[in-house]
């Protein structure tokens, strides 16, 4: 049933985006910019990772202040599988992904139990154990974490190309908005942000809030751990710094600038957050005061994100 | 009485040194319309609490059909029939009012289409505010539908914690007409200040003071009832 | 034995410096409701300003006066220009624009002072040993423990005991209520914030000698902080000081004590790692198991 909360997808600006993405290998090699293409590849990634952010806090109400742990959980299986042997993105990044949604289950498990601010500082509190853990087991790599031999393997297709692992970031991210899309839209969607609304009338509605809640967390996490898995094959290390819980910070930021609660929230805060800070980078090693003042201004000025000012622009207000 | 629809036992709320109900014990038959009163603080609203699931209680026991759902989760009780509306409003705002409903059904796990949807939006009396935002709606309106969402459930018992609360005469007499329509046909425990409208509505009336139960019986002997007299008027109202 | 001794004294040390840390960040967030990740750059800026002033004036006393005066003048200005606007935002909102002041500050002190960390040196008069009954003890460590107990007391009594406590208690549990008796929030509000900013400048000028006096200082002190609010129940004082000294003892006897318990029990390579790993872990473990059992901490002010 249509109503309010339906996302409909636009054909042609989708179709306009995709092939503006579609065409930025191309271009940077044009330019004669190769190094551009590996920057876009982690653009997307991040883009895959804010956008499971946003699911859980925009569309769930769950503000998880520890969604990097699902990161390094997706990372550090990668890291740990290819020396041992496992080179095939097949079994590598679903493994990733597996990780993830294994973490989430167990942190969802307990975290959930608690609202509001407990529910922030205790999944900050699981991040920080994961942190602390992979920061002092030498297996781990402790400080100077893990470095991989090569890019994974994936059938014909020779990761070890940028342009080749950028496209298929693309297809990754693309298949996971879709799913995202369908899920928001699917009775499980409405219940979520139903949720996220009014939990309380929810459960007197008869709806099982917990269940359904840890439900998406677990996915959440999974799509986070996949994009850990996927950060790993294209960097070629790992290290704890991706658990920090600075980069939970960071990627919220990137939800919020974008736009909670919007299906493109993550990805469009990703962009900008990644872009402004290459851009700002070039300029002054002080880059995080820049983002420090737009995060401000964006938390007291456009709480909406990019997403809301472009909507309100549109509808002309 | 045949095995009644909902038993309470012994029900007890203690926070902290403080008894908010108190060694409740009440039957609500199949079909039977039975209205709460008390004065502001009696624990009317936390016995609500403790019979949805909401609370668990300190001690005592609640019966649904001769099965123990003390313990039950609030979302478990939906499913096996009991439901409850909230005195001040509760509502998905950002939702349509025809997307509240089929919520309700949803969550209760009954078809949720428009159609059906739709019956339930008719049945409340807001027919022609189906793509409205429940935000957007005035406050009596809204009203409706918080009692729409807790019908919208086909429960068959009702906890209904003053639904005419903040109403005026007109908007008062509406909600009157939807609980007068479900009298009979589902079970209701109806927590209500307005003594017009209890005396109008209740099969049975019980009433509740500092958490215990000082009266229970039909309307006409709750009326003359020495103790209620003096919970409400004072001591001179009991003569 | 004094080995014992030592770790119970430096775990009660720790755990009163996180008291004044989390005291602070308790009033805030039971009175107010915010939730303020800036309360480690306070810490951090009273920690820079006392290694300044006492570098410049060579007076440790002078150094700490001048941290807690510049801190609390600093938090002010923080509260009347951001905070205040921030009170009636989401958690989530909170988080986010205090997360950007933690970026902004620690930026604006990297330009200052560098990235490298500044020297603040203890006192020389306190720089040597004490002798208690049987062992010694660094004199430094047993003045901050003295300290944090004083201040500890005197914070009791403030809130339990005077007008100014009571003003505070009853705008923790409804604002609008104290407003209509005559309470001026508005300035309440900033006192508390300022009382906060000073408890955090006590603290960083009182570790300063003995943690690094570095960008980013504040960040680790921050989420034991939080864990001890957290513990503690949000928005009580005596919630804090008994989670802050939970967490300190647990921490300090953790790290000292595990790996040797760890090595007794297991073989010597899964020891040396797993041991130093559980001890840093130890404290969030606390804090969830405190969580699962009592989901709104020991001693919450409020629901």
């Amino acid at each position: 049933m249509q109503g309010t909360l339906y996302i409909a997808l636009r054909p042609w600006p989708t179709l306009a985006v995709v092939a503006v993405l579609a065409l930025l290998p191309l271009a940077a090699a044009a330019v004669d910019q190769p190094f551009y293409v590996v920057f876009a590849t982690r653009v997307l990634i991040y883009a895959l990772i804010a956008s499971s952010l946003n699911l859980l806090i925009g569309y769930g109400g769950m503000v998880s202040f520890g969604h990097a742990a699902f990161v390094g959980a997706g990372a550090y299986t990668v890291a740990m599988l290819m020396p041992a042997g496992i080179v095939s993105a097949w079994l590598l990044w679903p493994a990733a992904l597996l990780a993830g949604a294994l973490l989430a289950f167990l942190i969802g498990a307990i975290s959930l139990r608690t609202r509001g601010v407990y529910f922030i500082m205790i999944t900050l509190a699981f991040a920080q154990m994961a942190y602390y853990l992979v920061l002092s087991l030498r297996v781990l790599g402790s400080d100077d974490g893990l470095t991989l031999g090569a890019r994974p393997s994936l059938g014909l297709l020779d990761l070890n190309r940028d342009a080749t692992f950028y496209y298929v970031a693309l297809a990754i991210l693309l298949a996971a908005l879709l799913a995202m899309r369908a899920l928001l839209n699917a009775p499980l969607g409405r219940a979520l942000q139903g949720i996220r609304d009014n939990e309380t009338r929810m459960e007197a509605i008869g709806f099982p809030t917990y269940r359904l809640k840890l439900l998406v967390f677990v996915v959440a996490g999974a799509a986070a751990g996949l994009g850990g898995g996927l950060l790993a094959s294209l960097n070629g290390l790992v290290g704890p710094n991706l658990l920090n819980w600075t980069q939970s910070g960071l990627l919220m930021i990137m939800v919020i600038l974008g736009g909670a609660g919007r299906l493109l929230g993550g990805a469009l805060g990703a962009v900008v957050l990644l872009c402004a800070e290459e851009a700002i980078a070039e300029h002054t090693i002080h880059w995080p005061l820049g983002i420090g003042v737009v995060l401000l201004a964006v938390v007291l000025f456009a709480p909406e994100g990019l997403s809301g000012l472009m909507r309100r622009h549109r509808a002309g207000t | 009485m045949s095995t009644p629809v909902l038993r309470v036992a012994g029900l007890q709320q203690r926070f902290g040194g403080v008894l908010a109900v108190d060694d409740v014990s009440l039957d609500l038959a199949e079909g039977e319309l039975h209205a709460l009163i008390g004065p502001n603080g009696a624990g009317k609203t936390t016995l609500i609490h403790l019979l949805s699931g909401a609370l668990q209680p300190s001690a005592g026991t609640i019966a649904l059909d001769g099965r123990d759902i003390t313990r039950l989760s609030m979302h478990r009780r939906v499913r096996l029939g009991l439901a409850r509306s909230y005195q001040i409003t509760s509502v998905f705002p950002k939702f349509t009012v025809l997307e509240n409903l089929s919520l309700a059904l949803r969550g209760a796990g009954r078809p949720d289409d428009r159609e059906r949807a739709r019956v339930e939006l008719d049945a409340i009396g807001l027919g022609d505010r189906g793509d409205q935002l429940a935000g957007a709606l005035a406050h009596g309106e809204r009203r409706q539908l918080e009692l729409g969402l807790a019908l919208a459930t086909g429960a068959r018992i009702l906890l209904l914690d003053e639904p005419m609360a903040g109403m005026g005469p007109d908007e008062a007499e509406r909600i009157l007409g939807l609980i007068e329509a479900l009298k009979g046909r589902r079970t209701i425990l109806l927590v209500e200040h307005d003594m017009d409208a209890v005396f109008r509505l209740a099969d049975r009336i019980s009433t509740l003071v500092y958490g215990r139960l000082i009266a229970s019986g039909a309307p006409d002997e709750i009326r003359r009832h020495p103790e209620v007299r003096r919970a409400y008027l004072g001591e001179e109202g009991a003569a | 034995m004094s080995l014992i001794a030592e770790q119970l004294l430096n775990g009660l040390q720790l755990g009163l410096m996180l008291f004044l840390l989390a005291a602070g960040l308790t009033l805030v967030f039971g009175i107010m409701d915010m939730i303020n990740l800036a309360h480690g750059s306070l810490y951090m800026i009273g920690a820079y300003l006392a290694a300044a002033l006492t570098g410049a004036s060579g007076s440790f006393l002078l150094g700490l006066a001048g941290a807690v005066v510049g801190t609390a003048m600093v938090g002010v200005a923080l509260e009347m220009t951001l905070l205040r606007r921030l009170y009636r935002r989401s958690h989530l909102a909170q988080v986010l624009a205090t997360f950007a002041v933690i970026l902004i500050a620690n930026e604006i002190v990297r330009m200052i002072w560098g990235n490298q960390p500044i020297m603040l040196n203890t006192p020389v008069a306190l720089s040597g040993p004490a002798e208690l009954g049987a062992f010694r003890y660094p004199a430094y460590r047993l003045v901050v423990i003295g300290a944090g107990l004083a201040i500890a007391l005197l914070l009791g009594l403030l809130v339990a005991k005077t007008r100014a406590g009571m003003w505070v208690r009853a705008g923790a549990s409804d604002r609008e209520m104290a407003e209509v008796m005559g309470v001026d929030t508005r300035t309440l509000f900033t006192l508390v914030f300022a009382l906060g900013a000073a408890l955090c400048a006590v603290a960083g000028a009182l570790l300063g000698p003995l943690l690094a006096v570095q960008v980013g200082m504040g960040e680790n002190i921050l989420i034991l902080a939080f864990v001890v609010i957290t513990i503690g129940g949000i928005g009580s004082i005596r919630g804090a000081l008994l989670g802050s000294l939970l967490v300190g003892l647990v921490d300090t006897a953790g790290r000292a004590f595990l790996p040797f318990l760890f090595r007794q029990l297991f073989p010597a390579t899964v020891a040396s790692e797993a041991g130093p790993a559980v001890a840093s872990m130890l404290i969030y473990m606390l804090m969830a198991a405190v969580l699962y059992f009592r989901p709104t901490g020991l001693f919450p002010a409020r629901g």
